[in-house]
């Protein structure tokens, strides 16, 4: 699913290079659980950003189902995140003037859906994660655990080969967190792959599989 | 369709910002459709007056007469035989040195026969104006006009003087007042002029001869122009050889012709100076797409994120910067309108009616689109050339 080989990534912050990924090598097979943690400023971003196709490596190779994302162009890969990956983030990133449901469309909308398809499979989506009686909601007017499962009903709604997920408890008290991580148990029950990325250990350790990452270097540590 | 939803809803989404970002655009639009539907106002009442005074005749002239030229005989016959037509007219006209008295002066002489007097609207002052017998004879005669008579002679009353042109002496036999009400007149009255018989001016000016090149029509009472200009065109088509080419009638006097130069330079130059505001309105629309931009590097960060491409951002971005303005362009096209209104009521007394004009108002539309094209262009552009992660990160 997720090949990565020798991936170096060096940031310039002043005058000093910051070596944010450092010959990182993994490997993330398909229907699995992983969850990726590391101190803040250990490249957990920068990896993430990387897996997500939001950013290329420096050097090193990516292959995410077998597509060398190296060689593809920004809208490839604009088409490459819309079809294959899922994104939840820490901060929701939901679009605050559009309702919970047509956040949800958006993929979809930017995939060419049919109108019909489209409203019928946000429908879906939405009760999967339970809020399909707040379609109509604006952001604002949720809670933040709802809202984050408004973004994670968005990642589902195109059926990703990969679901990606940055800290997406951060933001939420350890009762929503719980809510929030047994939809992803729930996620990976229905074969979905995820990637969790995380600095915190609780969190971590629901996954199947962690790696742990520190100062570039990868250290794969199961739990 | 979808991007044209979008754009509604983010431009309603901040009302009174949409509004005041468009005022510029609602201001232009305002001052070019309501500035040139007054001047076309303005003028079609006025070149309703002008035809009234002078436009009730044609102007025929011939640039290829095919061997088979007009004789004067030939007018005649024509204005017995046609009966759309009243009378018929020729006229030459050459310039020569005007003698009197001591005074001297160019004098354009007109060469023309007795009817040029009821087609022209002209007025004696005193005197007689030119006479059948005067052109059957080559007579020496001639009928000035008021300038003429005061600048050569020093005085109207000069029925009887002598009056030298290139050195040959025609006695003055009429004096015409000068017609400061109908256009011709009003811009002749500068000039010194001379109506001499026509067969007289083809031994005065050696550019003229008996074959005529241009003549007046007038149409027969209870005819009209038209009429008249069908009738002499069939007779001119068959004359020579069905080439339209060959000559040229016009129901328009030149005056009439020149107003209407006047009246649209007139439109362009007040169009052109509404554009240029409309112009500035396109630069207030590019500074807010510009706020609007950065405001929302986030959502563009987002929208990347899950998969919108350049094209799509840039689409949305550029929808937004011309829906903006073909809003503006609606308000200002109906608030144009609501004030013509208002002119209208006011003016009633006046004569005049001001009507929105459709050809300005497709013009604004036309501009409005562009300008929403051209000044949404780079804010969009900037807004499709973010970095999915940098624009994510932005601002927390």
């Amino acid at each position: 699913m997720i090949d990565i080989k020798d991936l170096c990534k060096v940031y310039l912050v002043g005058d000093e290079r910051v070596r944010a990924l450092d010959h990182a090598t993994l490997h993330i097979y398909p229907h699995e659980f992983v969850s990726i943690i590391g101190p803040s400023g250990s490249g957990k971003s920068t990896l993430m950003n990387i897996i997500g196709c939001l950013d290329v490596a420096d050097a090193g190779t990516y292959l995410l189902d077998d597509l060398p994302i190296e060689a593809y162009s920004e809208n490839e890969l604009a088409r490459i995140r819309n079809e294959k990956i899922g994104f939840v983030f820490q901060q929701f990133n939901l679009i605050p003037k559009l309702s919970a449901e047509e956040n949800v469309e958006l993929p979809l909308i930017y995939q060419k859906v049919p109108r019909a398809q489209r409203a019928e499979r946000v429908k879906a989506a939405l009760e999967r994660v339970g809020l399909a009686n707040r379609a109509k909601h604006l952001p604002t007017e949720l809670s933040g655990g709802q809202q984050q499962r408004v973004a994670i009903a968005r990642a589902i709604v195109t059926n990703p080969k990969l679901i990606l997920a940055d800290e997406p408890t951060g933001a939420l008290d350890s009762k929503t967190s719980q809510e929030i991580i047994d939809i992803f148990h729930e996620l990976h029950r229905q074969g979905n792959t995820i990637v969790l990325i995380t600095h915190d250990n609780d969190v971590a350790k629901q996954a199947e599989r962690s790696i742990r990452i520190f100062d570039g270097r990868i250290l794969e540590v199961t739990l | 369709m979808l991007s044209f939803k979008m754009a509604l809803r983010s431009i309603s989404s901040n009302k009174m910002r949409a509004v005041l970002t468009m005022l510029g655009i609602i201001i232009g639009v305002m001052a070019l459709v309501v500035l040139v539907s007054l001047v076309n106002g303005a003028t079609t009442s006025v070149t309703d007056a002008v035809a009234g005074l002078g436009s009730s005749m044609l102007t025929v002239s011939v640039s290829d007469d095919k061997g088979n030229p007009i004789r004067v005989e030939d007018l005649d016959e024509w204005m017995r035989e046609e009966p759309t037509f009243g009378r018929i007219a020729p006229y030459a006209t050459s310039s020569a040195a005007g003698m009197a008295n001591g005074e001297s002066g160019t004098v354009t002489v007109y060469g023309t026969t007795a009817d040029y007097y009821e087609i022209q609207n002209l007025q004696l002052a005193m005197g007689r104006w030119l006479k059948h017998t005067d052109v059957d004879n080559h007579s020496y005669v001639c009928v000035i006009n008021e300038t003429a008579a005061e600048e050569l002679i020093g005085y109207t009353d000069c029925i009887g003087q002598g009056l030298n042109l290139n050195g040959v002496k025609y006695t003055i036999i009429g004096v015409l007042t000068n017609n400061e009400e109908s256009l011709t007149g009003l811009l002749q009255s500068g000039s010194l002029i001379a109506y001499i018989p026509y067969t007289s001016l083809i031994r005065l000016a050696t550019s003229v001869s008996a074959d005529i090149a241009s003549f007046y029509v007038s149409p027969a009472a209870g005819h009209t122009v038209e009429q008249a200009e069908t009738a002499m065109e069939n007779i001119l088509m068959a004359r020579f050889d069905e080439d339209e080419d060959a000559f040229d009638i016009s129901s328009q006097n030149v005056l009439e012709e020149a107003m209407d130069n006047i009246t649209s330079m007139l439109s362009v130059l007040l169009g052109g100076i509404a554009a240029i505001s409309l112009v500035v309105g396109g630069i207030g629309i590019m500074n807010i797409m510009l706020v609007t931009v950065t405001e929302r590097t986030r959502e563009i960060g987002i929208r990347k994120a899950i998969g919108a491409s350049r094209q799509t951002i840039l689409t949305q971005f550029l929808m937004e910067a011309v829906v903006l303005c073909m809003l503006g362009c609606g308000l200002g096209i109906f608030l144009s309108w609501s004030i013509l209104q208002i002119v209208n009521t006011v003016v009633a007394s006046l004569d005049m009616v001001f009507v929105l004009d459709g050809g300005v108002v497709l013009v604004a539309v036309v501009f409005c689109f562009i300008i929403g094209l051209i000044f949404g262009l780079y804010p969009a552009n900037k807004a499709a050339k973010m970095k999915p992660i940098d624009a994510l990160h932005y601002g927390g």
